[in-house]
């Protein structure tokens, strides 16, 4: 196995967690980390394709790629984080739930 | 020196007005609906250019495919753009009324940036052409979506809108991953880069996977599960443009994959359509039974969604070049005509008061003008010609009759008349005066908030007499290879 094989595998992986955890966590907090878990998989898949054996120097178009899938990831975090509050404060000032 | 050029406003426009509109919240209308008639303008100017010259292709800031980011406007692209800035104003002078009053204040600041966020999110999609810039774009959509959703800020509301953000979130990252596995086989994300992509197992696995994102974003059956709450709890605006315009961004997606991918075998295309065939049952079924008249109308878009997928599939891999049109108009069709619908459901329940779909018949006031909106956009809904509904559901069965593909005539025919069933519950309730305790109040039965929603159930209706014109526009500049 090639060590970029092996990184490879591990970003599909972790996407993977991720993955079970969005679909089978009741927790909202902890679907959101799933979803974030699922955005690292995917990075890290996408830097591990940008590296070429070293002479060479790596391909910087996903670099590109991954930072921009941050920056997307840190707002819609933080709009569901938001969500969660104002759900959060909703469900405790109504009694009948 | 910058040039302006249509393509490029048609995004920018949208997108500063959405950053005015939210810095000068008193000012907030006018802005939205001036910004609205520049882009419609804008999108004249392209529509003249395309229909002129064919596709227009502009590099943005001179650095053009592989490396930088081309806008790509072709008939189809033009026709998108025109459905949603068509749709959206008439949707905004609705709103005007529908979120008028000091009790709507907070939603009425909010309601115009993220509607116009939405625009730009929208047109950009329509004019991308390379795939990772669509990943960037259906976040916008998704972000500007959900807080639509939530506008109300009502429990139920904030519930469905969290759901929706799930889901989006989790549809984006699927699309993203399909996206990176294109880029580590082809080392290209233009379109044009991918059409001669050779077809391996490899680069299916990646389209599927592109594929079950957008199934999620644009809810298609068993992926729904977070758009009948959404649409259903949404203030009617809102609903209207998400259930008429924020889905169809997604399925525009799946239409231009289908026709610059290699796209996924006869076996993948024959499993869409039996999500969509799946769509087309279930949603049948919730819609029979939903209690709520927005929840009625939120179902019937699963349904249409699925119905629009199943013309993808009508006549298998050979067919793809042809059926792309038929899903097409029928994304055009219901694309005006629900968001008719929506307003007009909304109009009902300011009037009446509620909408629950039982106790229709026994209120005290008929808000007759909404009502007949309603009943003009379910004619294009279900299929009666000579809506735009029609000629697509057509288009879809004649496609399939000629590939000899039976059974999605049968499922075309089995939505159709399920969804004469749900929408006669509707009608029914319009139509029995006899229930009523009580005298019917004074009520003249129309309002100046109906023209809006009465203009796009016109438009529902008579664009179908434009079938002939309307399909040889979405044809220009199609394929790809005969750019200019």
């Amino acid at each position: 196995m090639t060590p970029d094989l092996i990184y490879g595998l591990t970003g599909i992986a972790v996407f993977a967690i991720g993955l079970v955890g969005a679909l089978c966590a009741q927790d909202r907090l902890r679907r959101v980390l799933a979803l974030k878990l699922c955005s690292v998989g995917a990075g890290f898949l996408l830097v591990v394709g940008a590296w070429r054996t070293p002479p060479m120097a790596p391909d910087p178009v996903p670099h590109a790629l991954v930072i921009t899938g941050i920056v997307v990831m840190v707002s819609a975090t933080a709009v569901a984080l938001a969500l969660i509050r104002r759900l959060q404060t909703l469900e405790s000032s109504d009694d009948d739930d | 020196m910058m040039t302006i050029d249509p393509v490029t406003l048609a995004i920018f426009l949208p997108l500063f007005g959405a950053v005015a509109a939210f810095v000068a919240p008193r000012a907030a209308a006018l802005i939205g609906l001036g910004t609205l008639a520049l882009t419609a303008a804008a999108v004249g100017l392209l529509a003249r250019d395309v229909i002129a010259t064919g596709a227009v292709i502009v590099p943005l800031g001179g650095w053009g495919a592989p490396l930088g980011i081309e806008l790509r406007a072709d008939g189809l692209s033009v026709a998108m753009l025109v459905l949603s800035v068509a749709v959206g104003f008439l949707v905004s002078l609705s709103a005007l009324d529908a979120l008028k009053g000091p009790a709507n204040a907070r939603q009425r600041q909010y309601f115009w940036p993220l509607w116009l966020l939405l625009l730009t999110g929208m047109n950009g999609v329509y004019l991308s052409s390379d795939i990772f810039n669509l990943y960037v774009m259906i976040e916008i959509i998704a972000l500007a979506a959900v807080g639509l959703t939530v506008l109300t800020g009502t429990r139920a509301a904030v519930r469905a809108g969290l759901d929706y953000m799930y889901a989006s979130i989790l549809g984006a990252l699927l699309f993203l991953m399909g996206v990176g596995f294109i880029y580590l086989q082809l080392g290209r994300l233009d379109f044009a880069g991918l059409m001669d992509a050779e077809p391996t197992g490899a680069l299916f696995a990646a389209v599927a996977l592109m594929l079950v994102g957008l199934a999620l974003k644009t809810a298609l059956f068993p992926l729904h599960f977070w758009l009948p709450a959404a649409h259903a709890n949404a203030t009617a605006p809102a609903s209207a443009l998400l259930s008429g315009l924020v889905v169809k961004a997604a399925l525009y997606i799946v239409l231009r994959l289908s026709q610059y991918m290699p796209f996924p075998s006869e076996s993948l295309l024959t499993l869409i359509g039996v999500m969509g065939a799946g769509a087309v049952i279930w949603g049948g079924i919730q819609a029979l039974r939903a209690e709520r008249l927005k929840l009625l109308v939120a179902w019937s878009t699963v349904t249409q969604i699925g119905l629009i997928f199943v013309a993808f599939a009508r006549a298998g891999e050979a067919g793809l070049t042809e059926s792309w049109k038929a899903a097409a108009l029928l994304i055009l069709a219901h694309g005006v005509a629900k968001a008719a619908m929506f307003l007009a459901v909304g109009r009902i329940k300011d009037e009446v008061g509620h909408d629950t779909i039982r106790d229709l018949d026994r209120a005290p006031v008929r808000p007759t003008l909404a009502q007949f909106t309603f009943a003009l956009a379910a004619i294009s809904l279900i299929g009666l010609p000579p809506s735009l509904g029609f000629i697509g559901k057509w288009s879809l069965m004649e496609g399939a009759m000629a590939a000899g593909y039976w059974h999605w005539i049968a499922v075309t025919m089995i939505g159709t008349l399920m969804s004469v069933a749900y929408f006669s519950r509707v009608f029914a309730g319009f139509l029995r005066f006899d229930r009523v305790r009580g005298t019917v109040a004074e009520h003249q039965g129309w309002a100046v908030a109906d023209a809006a929603p009465l203009a796009l159930a016109a438009m529902a209706i008579a664009l179908g007499l434009m079938a002939a014109p309307i399909l040889n526009f979405i044809e220009i500049g199609y394929p790809f290879g005969e750019a200019k």
